[in-house]
């Protein structure tokens, strides 16, 4: 068996890849369902239909659908001009703790800047960690896959030194959270009775304003044609450290604000787990998209149907959590696999 | 005779494009016959279905009266059929003997191979020391390689593709010796070549491919380049006038002892380069490919910043330091030699690909934001002022043939007024056609005052345009001469190195 280049690749294919993945992977799911010895179409129909047919539960999905595409789109910048920032999480959580110390440090005022300040701040501190991965990969040629996901770590543990620290709730009983925020650290909601808060606009602005940045400005000409043809960039004069730079910035302001949203949103307060994994989530969902913004808006609202499909399935057919890790895991190799069929053709000889 | 090889209605279709169509070819054993058509007329192809490269979707090849499927290159070997490839596939760090030795089958390696590899070579005229590393070798000897490489398998048809586009005419000259001595033992040759002249001299037959069909079979030597480039074209081919005044202005820019110090062991270092360019004169840049054109290029566009920053001077401003973009407001334009990934951005629109260049120059940009209809309006400009074959200007880049996609980059620098163009390799891989009118639109260009710096291995090419000749060989720049005061002989010699390692090698010492 060979595997050979397609000499044209259909362009019709590339965007039917994401449906047929979101396809097999069901039709997958029917068997893994089957052999976990539960009803499969039952099952699947607890898993990715049942959470979305009330509005509450339509409203959690935006809940859960802001922090992936935000971190998506500003991952997507990245890995359009080959910069491969798989650090989004770390980048999240120091953004989340840097805006979550400005709220507590103002914890007695009132005012209609806090909430403004705090994500600036979110933004400010998501960009600093993003600069460390940056300034080594322009400054020492280091490669950035390695530096943001190890930096993701550390992160996570300067997260565990400041809840045990200094953001620990005074009368918390010792528990390891901060206080509960005051309203005016709150992002507003936007459906009464429900979860969906202001940072669901937030996620809709990046959206647009991406997907005008990429289309028509020349900050996506530059990325684009960096991310194609590197020499053709160098040609046309842009500065491609000057890029790096910027990739990274946005792709940690976006993951910082994602962060905040979550802390000023669901959450409430800080806590030793701010995201169950959102920042490595967006990886997925940025491809699955086709690093797109409209794409990964969509791409965006399934994988946070898989978490709520997950938990759905953790409570009425008492499955593993894993089940969620798993759907999202098929998903991303059945795009893959797709994808290369796009490109190649096997032949069997 | 029977033909050694026959090719009958052979037929190659590629999605939106058919290559070839019911292309019939008879090859005789010991006949130099030529392959000889536009870029985009299916050459390449029919000589990859030969080889076992691609295979016809429709037609049958016939090999010493039997029909034959070549599956694959190893078949086409066994069968006897050899192919030289216009780039080498070679190993840098390795020997000589190394390189033969992963090309040819199992079987003809092992003890003895380095003397044959002598015996070989010397009796052909292609002399190799099998002990030399590959990166030591000039171009022309990394061809023998190529070659050698070839004749150990004893092949009854050899395919060359555009053999001499790398090397020295003198190079040329002793390769076609060896060539003509091929023939006289019967091992039939395809050869595939732009330049007319030479196919007429060495060629016994010539078939002509437009669009993918055969439209002539002719015996080259009865006929001019002229004819041959309208069989060609199809249409009548304007040869570019030059001026015969030539009153070349003030000096418009200036370079002053460049030098560099490569990192990469196997790139070239400039050694102290210096010249001046002047208002309304073309320069040219004689050289082999491979002897710092490239670093020179890039050192003069601003990818690669110079040390010093009055390294290059225009309007007596210091440009050594600046980037791309800033040279290019100053009024510089550049054709770099790759035109995919270099020169234009492959999956990209032609509307896109002008943008890229012209950004600035033609105001395309409002607030960093890209006027769409403006950008279009230019591509559309370029296309119908260089006459560009292209079904829009909203269609990528790779779709565009490769000489049309010349025209665009070329045309695209020079529809910017630049007052200095510099140009690498305009015309490599270029059809006849085509090559004639980027060589008409330099010379227009010049006559308009703008300063013209043309880099090229191409020395009919240089003496068509340039007012002076300067030639380039290891880093270093010779003195630029009067076109008019010298000849292709005196430069292909100081190409070649004169008096350098080269011609030492040269001598059958092995």
């Amino acid at each position: 068996m060979k595997i050979e280049a397609r000499t044209e690749i259909s362009k019709t294919m590339i965007y039917a890849a994401p449906v047929l993945a979101v396809v097999m992977t069901m039709i997958a799911g029917l068997g893994l369902f089957e052999i976990m010895g539960h009803n499969p179409f039952e099952s699947l129909y607890t898993f990715f239909v049942a959470p979305v047919n009330t509005w509450d539960g339509v409203a959690e999905l935006g809940v859960k659908g802001t922090p992936l595409i935000l971190i998506a789109i500003g991952l997507s910048f990245g890995f359009r001009a080959n910069v491969w920032n798989i650090g989004a999480e770390g980048q999240l959580t120091i953004g989340a703790l840097a805006g979550s110390a400005l709220a507590l440090a103002f914890y007695d005022v009132e005012s209609v800047f806090l909430l403004p300040g705090m994500i600036i701040v979110a933004a400010l501190g998501g960009m600093a960690w993003a600069a460390i991965p940056a300034f080594l990969k322009t400054r020492y040629n280091a490669n950035e896959i390695l530096t943001s996901l190890m930096l993701t770590y550390i992160g996570l543990l300067v997260l565990s030194l400041l809840i045990h620290g200094p953001l620990k709730d005074p009368d918390g009983m010792n528990f390891p959270e901060s206080r509960i925020f005051h309203d005016a650290a709150m992002l507003p909601i936007l459906i009464e009775e429900t979860r969906l808060h202001a940072g669901f606009l937030i996620m809709l602005a990046a959206v647009v304003s991406a997907w005008v940045i990429l289309g028509r400005h020349i900050i996506g000409f530059q990325i684009r044609v960096i991310g194609m043809a590197p020499r053709a960039a160098s040609y046309a004069g842009f500065d491609q450290k000057k890029m790096v730079w910027l990739v990274f910035l946005v792709a940690g302001a976006l993951s910082g604000i994602a962060g905040i949203c979550e802390i000023a949103g669901p959450l409430g307060q800080v806590v030793p787990v701010i995201s169950p994994g959102y920042g490595f989530t967006a990886i997925i969902v940025a491809f699955v998209g086709r690093l797109h913004p409209v794409g990964i808006f969509f791409a965006g609202m399934l994988m946070a149907l898989s978490y709520l499909g997950g938990e759905n399935a953790q409570i009425e057919l008492n499955m593993p959590n894993a089940v969620t890790g798993v759907f999202q895991g098929m998903l991303l190799f059945f795009l893959l696999a797709c994808d290369v069929l796009i490109k190649y053709r096997l032949r069997f000889s | 005779m029977q033909p050694l090889l026959s090719l009958r209605k052979l037929r190659k279709e590629f999605p939106g494009c058919l290559a070839n169509d019911a292309v019939d070819l008879d090859v005789l054993p010991g006949e130099i016959h030529a392959l000889l058509g536009e870029n985009g007329a299916g050459k390449s192809t029919l000589v990859k279905m030969i080889y076992g490269v691609l295979r016809p979707d429709d037609g049958e090849m016939v090999w010493n009266g039997q029909a034959v499927g070549i599956e694959t290159p190893s078949a086409a070997r066994s069968l006897g059929i050899g192919m030289v490839f216009q780039h080498f596939s070679l190993f840098e760090a390795l020997t000589v003997l190394e390189n033969i030795s992963l090309g040819i089958p199992n079987e003809l390696t092992g003890p003895g191979l380095s003397e044959r590899i002598v015996e070989v070579s010397t009796s052909y005229g292609l002399p190799l020391d099998p002990q030399r590393e590959v990166h030591s070798l000039s171009v022309g000897e990394r061809q023998r390689i190529e070659i050698v490489r070839c004749l150990l398998q004893n092949p009854k048809l050899l395919i060359m593709d555009e053999p001499t586009s790398v090397l020295t005419p003198q190079e040329a000259d002793k390769l076609f010796e060896t060539l003509k001595r091929l023939s006289s033992e019967g091992v039939a040759i395809l050869y595939i070549s732009h330049r007319l002249e030479e196919i007429m001299d060495l060629c016994d037959k010539a078939t002509i491919l437009r669009l993918g069909r055969v439209v002539s079979d002719c015996d080259p030597s009865l006929e001019s380049a002229r004819s041959l480039a309208e069989m060609m074209m199809g249409s009548d081919l304007n040869l570019p006038e030059k001026r015969a005044d030539n009153d070349p202005g003030p000096v418009r820019f200036k370079v002053r002892s460049l030098s560099t110090q490569p990192d990469d062991p196997f790139a070239v270092s400039l050694k102290n380069i210096s010249f001046d360019l002047c208002d309304g004169e073309i320069l040219g840049v004689a050289g082999l490919a491979g002897n710092g054109q490239v670093e020179l290029m890039d050192l003069l566009s601003g990818e690669i910043l110079c040390q010093q920053s009055d390294g290059i001077v225009m309007d007596n401003i210091s440009v050594g330091a600046m980037r791309p973009g800033r040279r290019r407001d100053l009024g510089l334009g550049f054709v770099p030699e790759e035109r995919l990934g270099h020169g234009a951005v492959p999956d990209m629109t032609l509307w896109e690909n002008g943008f890229l260049s012209a950004m600035r120059s033609q105001d395309l940009m409002h607030k960093g934001f890209i006027k769409v209809a403006e950008c279009v309006d230019f591509a559309e400009a370029v296309v119908t002022r260089f006459n560009v074959k292209t079904v829009g200007v909203d269609h990528n880049a790779t779709s565009l043939s490769g000489g049309n996609l010349q025209k665009f980059i070329v045309g695209r620098e020079i529809k910017q007024d630049p007052r200095v163009l510099i140009v690498l390799q305009p015309t490599w891989g270029v059809d006849a056609g085509s090559a004639a009118a980027i060589h008409q639109e330099l010379l227009d260009l010049a006559a308009k005052g703008t300063a013209v710096l043309v880099i090229s291995q191409d020395l009919d090419e240089l003496f068509t345009v340039s007012d002076r000749i300067a030639v380039m060989c290891e880093g270093r720049l010779s003195e630029a001469t009067p076109a008019a005061e010298t000849t292709v002989e005196k430069i292909g010699l100081l190409m070649g190195g004169v008096g350098g390692a080269d011609v030492i090698v040269e001598r059958p010492a092995l």
